[in-house]
């Protein structure tokens, strides 16, 4: 079983719905130890994604991700702007001319977004960022994927579970990037507003594929 | 909140649409945003750009001898990449774009990856870091020190430069030069709110002040209680005066290898027998009465270090929104940067003559 065309669609409309519904928790998150625009910030970038993708869906899913990288530099602004951009325009140039993601794109793609990621924001693992999310959850996917024979489904499970527990490390994690930085100690104790928001975004992939 | 606002969603455009009714001289470009000079010279173009509420900067630097181009974001947020990439090409003339930026995490991203497109497209690009505030000790286990009040000197300094023909790498060695020699340190009386949270950014007490304050209300160095004038006055510069050393790893471009390269650099000190421009800034809620006050006591206390203020600047030109306070910065110069700094300039926000 492979992940289709529409089911990205899908995937990004489902991001758009829900981050807005996220949008004060992940603003009030922000607000411990950020300025406190994170949920205004995706929100807008990915409503924007949503209402232009009338325009684009009918191109292929290397072309879908690209351009919905291309949409979300434009229009989130702050750090995740160009991060989540850099992430769906490499994972879309990576799978240009894909009609359907088998197991192995699956990893193309997670593993793209996460060097996109590391190519825009240079971050370490333990920095209290969206990386912190990223790495364990293509590490798990990976390993997931050796054992059981390439199952998408059973794959994604492993590293939206991973992407889980990332988030939740980041709580206790003291921020060496952005604007939390500045707080040094103070800003343990709170979850990171980027991991949270890429945390969902995975999510919404798996309830996608699981339906 | 009490502000002079219709909506909250609107406070950008509307202020971008103010002024390009208020200066014709001047291209004001709604979508994306984007101020640049209506007519541009032969020349190396200076492009900046931030977030908005920091008003004269950076949209009233654009013109002659300042900048050829401003980026303006959402109210304390960064702008974006096609912002900047579509300026660039706006004002670009052949001799290549020079971004000045402010270090803060979404800014340097943005501007990189609007550098890069800006490369993609054959034109010669380079991109200089402002990262003047000492309220941030190191830059090891943070994003680094903050872009704030040495930016406005720079915009005049660079901007002039490129005015009198300069190269882009002279430009950005000047830029670099800038970087390494000043230093700046504010603080806050009251906090300021941004019009889509509609509340104040932090609480400060009614007898609190917070010492090392960001031009965004982030968190300084200390809270303390109201005091007077002169010794906030003296806080400020005795922390500015007695910084040495600060050393970053930062990244720019190599326009041979098409890619970024990481460079060390290190502050240069400021001693007795050196020569400052002293710069006194609003937070945008503090009259110019009060900072003369304070600049009162800085030339007291540089003329007793054996250090000689030969230009001053005084007034709101790096605010917070209506945040009340004042931030100090000192530019070690020398007969290259004055030749610069004393160059004419006329733009909405700063004009010399």
């Amino acid at each position: 079983m492979g992940v289709k065309k529409e089911e990205i669609v899908f995937w990004l409309e489902r991001v758009a719905e829900v981050m807005a519904a996220n949008r004060e928790y992940l603003t009030e998150l922000d607000s411990a130890i950020g300025d406190a625009d994170h949920g205004i910030n995706m929100h807008r970038g990915f409503d924007k994604v949503k209402a232009s993708l009338p325009e684009y869906a009918s191109g292929d899913i290397g072309n879908i991700l690209k351009t919905t990288g291309m949409k979300l530099m434009s229009s989130v602004g702050g750090a995740s702007g160009p991060l989540y951009g850099t992430c769906f325009m490499r994972s879309g140039m990576a799978l240009a001319g894909k009609e359907e993601l088998d197991c192995a794109d699956l990893l193309v793609l997670l593993k793209n977004c996460t060097e996109g990621i590391v190519q825009r924001g240079k971050p370490n693992p333990g920095d209290k960022t969206m990386y912190d999310v990223w790495l364990p959850s293509v590490q798990a996917y990976e390993q997931a994927a050796s054992e059981n024979g390439n199952n998408v489904l059973a794959s994604l499970q492993a590293a939206v579970q991973a992407a889980r527990e990332g988030m939740t490390a980041t709580i206790e994690m003291l921020a060496k990037k952005g604007r939390a930085s500045y707080l040094g100690e103070r800003s343990v104790g709170h979850q990171d507003p980027g991991a949270t928001s890429s945390y969902l975004m995975l999510q919404a992939l798996l309830d996608v594929i699981n339906t | 909140m009490k502000k002079l606002i219709n909506d909250v969603d609107n406070v950008v455009v509307e202020q971008l649409q103010g002024m390009a009714l208020a200066h014709p001289e001047l291209k004001v470009n709604i979508d994306p945003h984007y101020i640049c000079r209506a007519v541009t010279g032969d020349k190396v173009a200076v492009v900046s750009g931030g977030g908005s509420g920091h008003e004269p900067m950076h949209g009233g630097f654009v013109g002659y001898g300042m900048l050829d181009g401003a980026c303006p974001g959402e109210v304390f947020t960064s702008p974006t990449p096609d912002q900047m990439y579509e300026c660039a090409k706006a004002v670009e003339n052949g001799k290549g774009v020079l971004f000045l930026v402010k270090n803060y995490t979404g800014d340097v991203m943005n501007f990189e990856t609007a550098a890069e497109l800006v490369a993609a497209e054959g034109i010669a690009v380079q991109s200089i870091l402002v990262d003047d505030d000492v309220a941030v000790k190191d830059s090891l286990y943070t994003a680094g020190r903050r872009g704030v009040g040495l930016t406005v000197l720079m915009e005049k300094i660079v901007g002039a430069a490129a005015e009198a023909g300069c190269d882009l790498d002279t430009c950005a060695d000047l830029a670099r030069k800038v970087n390494l020699n000043g230093r700046s340190l504010g603080m806050a009386l009251t906090s300021c709110t941004v019009p889509a949270a509609g509340k104040p950014t932090f609480e400060l007490g009614e007898q609190e002040i917070e010492i090392g304050i960001g031009i965004h209300g982030e968190p300084g160095i200390e809270r303390a209680t109201m005091k007077s004038v002169d010794e906030i006055t003296e806080i400020l510069t005795t922390r500015i005066l007695a910084d040495k050393g600060y050393t970053r790893t930062i990244r720019e471009w190599d326009r041979v290898a098409n890619d970024w390269v990481e460079k060390e650099l290190v502050d240069e000190d400021l001693n007795s027998g050196d020569q400052v421009i002293a710069f006194v800034n609003s937070m945008g809620g503090t009259p110019l009465s009060e900072l003369y006050a304070v600049y009162r006591k800085l030339d007291e206390i540089c003329t007793a270090k054996g250090i000689t203020i030969v230009r001053n600047l005084i007034g709101p030109y790096i605010t917070s929104l209506e945040m009340q306070g004042c931030s100090i910065t000192l530019l070690k110069v020398d007969e290259e940067l004055l030749k610069y700094w004393d160059a004419p300039a006329q733009t909405p926000g700063f004009v010399a003559r």
